[in-house]
């Protein structure tokens, strides 16, 4: 017997001639998975989508990281006396917008004269409304490129009042920046109230001796916007230029000449009230949302839920998209969770993940809002203009539940509305360091669930894996196609087989970035101010330098000759290698975009195929997969996604058409810097372009 | 004809236009020089003594300070605010006596010495990264001059109490027994000086005489019982300090208090004696004191009360009150530029910092009186330290003057930098402008680079920023003095206060926030490369300690007995694998195949434990 082995084994070493090595596990389990790739990408796909609808199961209480914020600690020391200064200014401002119609800066003086009865030094700053030009190079810059216009008019220009109240024994180093915008103008009553509730904050804070940072209150003149006034008075405040400006020949009283700073910012608060609440609270509202998506600290916006909810009796809300409130499917879905959660918590009472439907349903909206809000990249109020320097802000925007007559529950929400922001201050001013601790990166589900950057990052990544996997098993079969049609010398420039797609893809990238660009000339031609007219044009001018392209590199075009065209496997592969470097670019930079755009772009780039081959062969299979590829396509072009986000959130055309309305909200983003129009002119309407090259390769 | 030491204290009280009153404590000790052999001190502390004796120190001051100058409501161009208003925290500038090589060793000693003596980290100032030596831009013009401040020392109580033991009467008897500390660290500004000088003898075989001057002052809030908000709050030593003085320190050669008020212009013009105008000053139609002062004296702007309180005793304590009657409104005489200093910028990379000098009412009453070349000038100096981790490039200097930019030549008439170094030293800039006397407003900017520093360098709190010291603004060509019309030579304040001192001003301590890392980086990456390294060992000794042959035998047993289908799956897919034809099943691909099924369920626990691990940790 043991013969007989010895020969079998010497046998085998004949036969082959060297001994057989076997791959190592992680190139096989590469292999096996690269074989296999339209099962992983749909499984993928399909585990992305459901994270993310998982996502409000897994939000977490919020909770105050640092601890030496200790919200609600001290009994506020607010009292009548000061909330009758402050119903006394709103009082004056009232009686004197009455008598005093027209324009001039006398609101703004009398709001200084306040400011410095309360021990405050006062400053006036003008500044001018800043049209919305498209300037390329303003992604690239920081606010220090900011210039001023030429030949402003005098009778166009806004004026900020800011009052500095020093601490006692403050070393001037901080300070904490309060900002209430006013309309000098067509101010309404419930504008009046929040200088009425900063008026009393202000009245109390002159008083104290526990300030460790000073204190700014900026009247910021709104008839131009709110957060126009804001960021003209931070530039000011950061940027100073120290040249001659065009806006002191317009006021002899030189009242720009002694603007004042008070150190570093730690924080800023920026509150409106607005209209009459809903509920029968008085109604808080949060934005949060800055340039690109950033977010302050979480610590800030927990203190002021936790003081607004627990002390002093504010119901708290933040934005939600609220047709998916009454959306059937997600209703669905929120049961299904919930049963599981029952289900679970019945098998081990530890496993208690399980959340009702109607909270997963108003979380659903609550995330949904969010992600669109990070993504648009469009701050939601005058507070974004402070993260641009770093500045941790949020705005708050009450709602009493009274008219704005009533003087008795004008009193009471004098009272609650400064003591709010009084616990709010004491919290920031025990800060030794600026706001490090919690979370920047986040997004809420509610005003006290949030979800870390560590969570939501595993839906996006989840959408994002099976794209290298595809693009190498394409590659492979788009070289073992070549090999086989070509003679054996072909074989010599195997690994260059790719450079033909890439040349293509690069080129689409190359006209995605004119496009991107096209706009700032278009402002520039006269005559034509339509948003109608102009989207028209940009889409002529684009749609002729993309058939200028075709015509003049052949083997750029898809409707070239068979023998000129590129291999589609090939072509589908690079591009889906372009898409995959797009979203991580951008996943970077705004996380929210890289989201929504992994939604759109994953599907369309997995499923674009030939459509020639599937109506010749006719079989069902083929037909479906190409019925979805033009349905996905069709989605994924910005113009029609627009559109179908604007009917899910409800929103409707406002008179303008389509392609007006899409102008509109492309110039929006642009004029806030918003990194989301660079992705869609670069990165997403290249892909999506290149995926309509694939759907009509002519193979 | 031999001198004996004298020890004289005093307070000046002055009421200031925001309501204000600022409370100026002054006790000078006078040492007269004496035989080198040895040295036996009455009332002189025998530590200062020491310190001068030991470390050869010329001059010398040394300052505690809490809170803000109010360069516009309390004074900029008396001699008050040009030597008392000190920058936040602690500062320390000194003249030794020394060859210049042991300049720097006299330094850090003295650093030590004091920080043992006044309970303060002064010797954080040893390092030669927090010093500078200034030349021409700061007051004293010495080569042998050294500079420090620590703008984030924390001043409190136990810094105090050592400058009290200095005292010959602590603060048990005599003015400083009005020190209450919790009115004295409940007030708006609070500066503690010592300043410390030598007097040479002149004669052969002396020793130098010593003058240790101590100072403290505070701006205090009176409690505001008005109704009217518009009036002056009345006041009394027991309401602002919650004390009474008693009686003097015997030990005390003169005991004064002094009330200065100004604004009462309108007895300009009065032309009567003394002993009638003292009569009617003290009680008229805007205020009322309690106590009739010993004699009153006219300044060119000011009336100064004088109180002797060696007639108080504990049956009649020295008690002083003033009480307004009508409100009443002054302004104070400031400096000829109003100055003040910020950060420009933002980001984690680049910023610059400006000063801007603005003009100020008094400007205008001070022009022609300098006249150089045929044009009234006005000359500042600007002093300023920049830390190491603070890049600063020097040739980014940009001056405007009233809006307009100037070149270097036009108006900076000296300059002197030294550039920092990494670890080493810090950087230093004095800088000469001479600017015509109707200037407007004069902006200076210059940039830098925000350095990073080692993990190990950072503080404590680095989150909060790191702080530039103040820059020194100083007028050369103005001196603030009082000009008294009496000879006053019994009391060392007002001798001080009549001396011609430098006109100087401090700006803002600037912060400047950092880049910071990640502190529980490292925490995570160790936690993340042990648990990779330990998955790896355990694999690859698990493969080690294998020994194929026995499994062969072992599944070679076995083969006969499996015979399902999930085999033959397994089969398949291994086939599918390697790319070979499905073949009948054999031993080394069963082998393969639970190898592979093992590995597969390895990696699916690493991933669910790296995805718990990242939900469940919270430092972010």
């Amino acid at each position: 017997m043991a013969a007989v082995n010895r020969d079998n084994e010497e046998e085998v070493k004949t036969d082959d001639g060297s001994p057989k090595i076997k791959p190592r596990p992680i190139v096989r389990l590469g292999i096996f998975l690269i074989a296999h790739s339209p099962v992983f990408s749909v499984v993928f796909s399909a585990a992305g989508v459901l994270a993310l609808l998982l996502l409000p199961l897994l939000a977490k209480n919020t909770y105050i990281s640092e601890n030496a914020l200790m919200p609600g600690s001290a009994r506020s020391m607010l009292s009548n006396r000061d909330v009758s200064d402050g119903s006394k200014l709103v009082k004056d401002i009232k009686n004197f917008r009455l008598n005093h119609e027209g324009q001039g800066v006398e609101v703004q003086k009398l709001i200084g004269k306040y400011m410095s009865d309360m021990g405050a030094e006062v400053s006036y700053q003008k500044f001018h409304p800043e049209g919305n030009q498209f300037h390329p190079l303003h992604f690239f810059s920081g606010p220090d490129s900011y210039t001023l216009l030429e030949n402003v008019s005098c009778a166009s220009y806004g004026v900020n009042v800011a009052g500095i109240i020093r601490a006692p024994r403050g070393d001037g180093k901080e300070s904490i920046v309060l900002v209430t915008p006013y309309d000098f103008i067509n101010g309404g009553d419930y504008e009046d109230l929040s200088l009425g509730i900063v008026s009393s904050l202000f009245s109390l804070l002159s008083r104290v001796t526990w300030l460790s940072k000073d204190i700014i209150w900026l009247v910021a003149d709104s008839r131009y916007g709110d957060y126009r006034p804001v960021a003209a008075w931070l530039t000011e405040y950061h940027s100073p230029s120290f040249k001659v400006s065009d806006l002191l020949k317009c006021d002899e009283q030189n009242t720009a000449d002694n603007f004042r700073r008070a150190g570093t910012m730690a924080a800023a608060l920026v509150l409106k009230v607005d209209g009459r609440s809903e509920k029968f609270e008085d109604t808080l509202s949060i934005y949060a949302e800055a340039s690109n998506g950033q977010m302050p600290n979480l610590d800030l916006i927990n203190v002021v839920n936790y003081l607004a909810v627990h002390r002093q009796g504010f119901y708290v809300k933040v934005e939600k998209v609220v047709s998916l409130l009454s959306s059937s499917w997600l209703k669905i879905f929120g049961e299904i969770f919930e049963a599981v959660g029952k289900l679970a918590h019945m098998l081990n009472p530890d496993w208690n993940f399980g959340i009702p439907a109607a909270d997963y349903l108003e979380g659903s909206a609550t995330l949904a809002s969010s992600l669109y809000s990070q993504a648009l990249g469009i701050p939601t109020g005058p507070h974004g203009a402070f993260r641009d320097y770093q500045v941790d802000a949020i705005t708050l925007k009450v709602s009493p539940r009274f008219p704005p007559d009533s003087k008795t529950r004008q009193h009471d929400f004098f009272l609650r509305g400064a003591r709010l922001l009084e616990g709010t201050i004491r919290s920031v001013n025990n800060l030794l360091e600026k706001f490090h601790q919690s979370f920047f990166l986040y997004m809420l589900t509610s005003p006290s669930k949030f979800i870390s950057v560590g969570v939501y990052m595993i839906a996006f990544a989840l959408l994002v894996a099976p794209l290298p996997m595809v693009a190498a098993s394409l590659y492979i079969d788009g070289c073992k196609s070549l090999t086989n049609s070509t003679h054996n010398p072909t074989e010599n420039f195997k690994s260059w087989k790719w450079l033909d797609a890439a040349k293509q893809v690069f080129t689409l990238h190359l006209l995605g970035f004119i496009v991107t660009l096209l706009p700032y000339f278009i402002c520039q031609v006269p005559g034509q101010h339509s948003p109608t007219n102009r989207s028209i044009m940009w889409g002529t001018t684009s749609s002729s330098l993309l058939l200028i392209t075709f015509v003049t590199m052949p083997g750029c075009s898809p409707f070239s000759s068979r023998l000129h065209g590129t291999n589609w496997a090939i072509l589908k592969s690079v591009t889906i290698s372009a898409a995959f470097i797009g979203l991580c670019l951008m996943s970077i930079i705004n996380f929210a975009t890289a989201e929504i755009g992994a939604l759109l772009l994953v599907p369309t780039c997995l499923m674009a195929q030939p459509i020639k081959p599937a109506l010749r062969s006719r079989r069902l299979k083929s037909l479906l997969g190409a019925f979805c590829s033009i349905v996905l396509l069709t989605i994924g072009f910005p113009v029609m996604f627009f559109a179908i986000s604007k009917g899910l959130l409800g929103e409707g055309l406002v008179g303008l058409s389509l392609g007006g309305e899409f102008w509109t909200w492309l110039e929006s983003l642009w004029a806030w810097k918003s990194a989301t129009y660079l992705y869609i002119g670069m990165v997403h309407l290249p892909c999506w372009l290149l995926c309509l090259c694939i759907l009509f390769h002519p193979s | 004809s031999k001198e004996v030491e004298e020890f004289s204290e005093a307070l000046l009280l002055k009421p200031l236009p925001d309501r204000k009153v600022l409370a100026h404590f002054h006790f000078e000790n006078r040492a007269p020089p004496s035989n080198s052999h040895g040295r036996h001190h009455h009332l002189f502390p025998k530590a200062i003594s020491q310190l001068v004796q030991k470390f050869r120190v010329k001059e010398m001051e040394l300052s505690f300070t809490q809170g803000r100058w109010n360069h516009e409501h309390w004074g900029g161009f008396d001699p008050l605010s040009s030597m008392n208003a000190k920058p936040v925290g602690v500062e320390l500038w000194a003249v030794f006596d020394v060859p210049q090589s042991q300049v720097d060793t006299s330094w850090k000693n003295l650093t030590h010495a004091l920080s043992g003596l006044f309970c303060a980290s002064i010797n954080f100032l040893e390092s030669s990264t927090s010093y500078a030596a200034p030349t021409w831009g700061f007051g004293p013009n010495s080569d042998k001059l050294r500079y420090g401040s620590l703008p984030r020392e924390a001043v409190c109580t136990e810094n105090l109490t050592p400058w009290l033991k200095l005292l010959p009467c602590r603060d048990k008897d005599g003015i400083s027994a009005l020190m209450n500390r919790p009115s004295v660290y409940r007030g708006f500004y609070h500066s503690q000086r010592l300043h410390l000088s030598t007097v040479e003898s002149g004669q052969e075989g002396l020793g130098s005489g010593i003058v240790l001057e101590q100072t403290l002052t505070v701006v205090l809030q009176p409690e505001t019982t008005s109704v009217e908000s518009n009036m002056q709050p009345s006041w009394s030593l027991s309401s602002l300090f919650g004390r009474q003085v008693v009686g003097r320190c015997v030990l005390a050669k003169s005991s004064n208090v002094y009330l200065q008020l100004e604004g009462l212009l309108g007895y300009e013009s009065k032309n009567v004696d003394t002993e009638i105008e003292a009569h009617q000053l003290w009680k008229n139609a805007e205020f009322e004191l309690s106590l009739k002062p010993e004699r009153v004296i006219r300044e060119s702007c000011s009336f100064l009360f004088i109180f002797d309180i060696d007639k108080s005793s504990d049956s009649e304590p020295f008690d002083l009150g003033l009480t307004w009657k009508r409100p009443s409104k002054w302004s104070c005489q400031q400096a000829p530029l109003h100055s003040s200093r910020f950060l420009m910028g933002s980001g984690n990379e680049r910023g610059a910092i400006a000063i801007l000098l603005k003009a100020t009412e008094s400007q205008e009453k001070l022009s022609g009186r300098d006249l150089t070349n045929g044009q009234c000038t006005i000359k500042a100096n600007i002093f300023q330290i920049f830390p190491w981790y603070i890049k600063v490039y020097y040739h980014t200097l940009q001056i405007f003057v009233d809006q307009q930019q100037k070149t270097d030549s036009e108006v900076l008439k000296k300059i002197n930098v030294s550039p920092s170094t990494d670890k080493v030293s810090s950087g230093m800039m004095e800088m000469m402008l001479e600017l015509p006397c109707e200037v407007k407003s004069v902006a200076i900017s210059i940039e830098y680079d925000k350095g990073f520093l080692h993990i190990d360098e950072y503080p404590p709190d680095a989150n909060q920023g790191f702080d530039i010291p103040s820059a020194l603004i100083s007028f050369p060509d103005h001196h603030a003095s009082l000009d008294f019309q009496e000879e006053l030579s019994n009391s060392p304040l007002l001798s001080s206060l009549k001396e011609k001192s430098l006109v100087r001003s401090y700006t803002e301590v600037l912060l400047v926030p950092l880049t910071t890392p990640d502190f529980s980086m490292p925490y995570n990456v160790i936690t993340i490369t042990c648990t990779i390294f330990a998955l790896y060992f355990g694999s690859l000794l698990n493969v080690l300690r294998r020994r194929i042959g026995e499994e062969e035998r072992f599944l070679k047993s076995q083969a006969g007995k499996k015979t399902g289908g999930l085999k033959q799956l397994l089969s398949r897919i291994t086939a599918k694998i390697r790319g070979r034809p499905i073949e009948a099943p054999s031993s080394s691909e069963a082998e393969s195949s639970v190898l592979s099924s093992k590995l597969i369920l390895k990696i699916i626990l690493v991933a669910g434990a790296a995805a718990a691990w990242q939900y469940f940790s919270t430092d972010e």
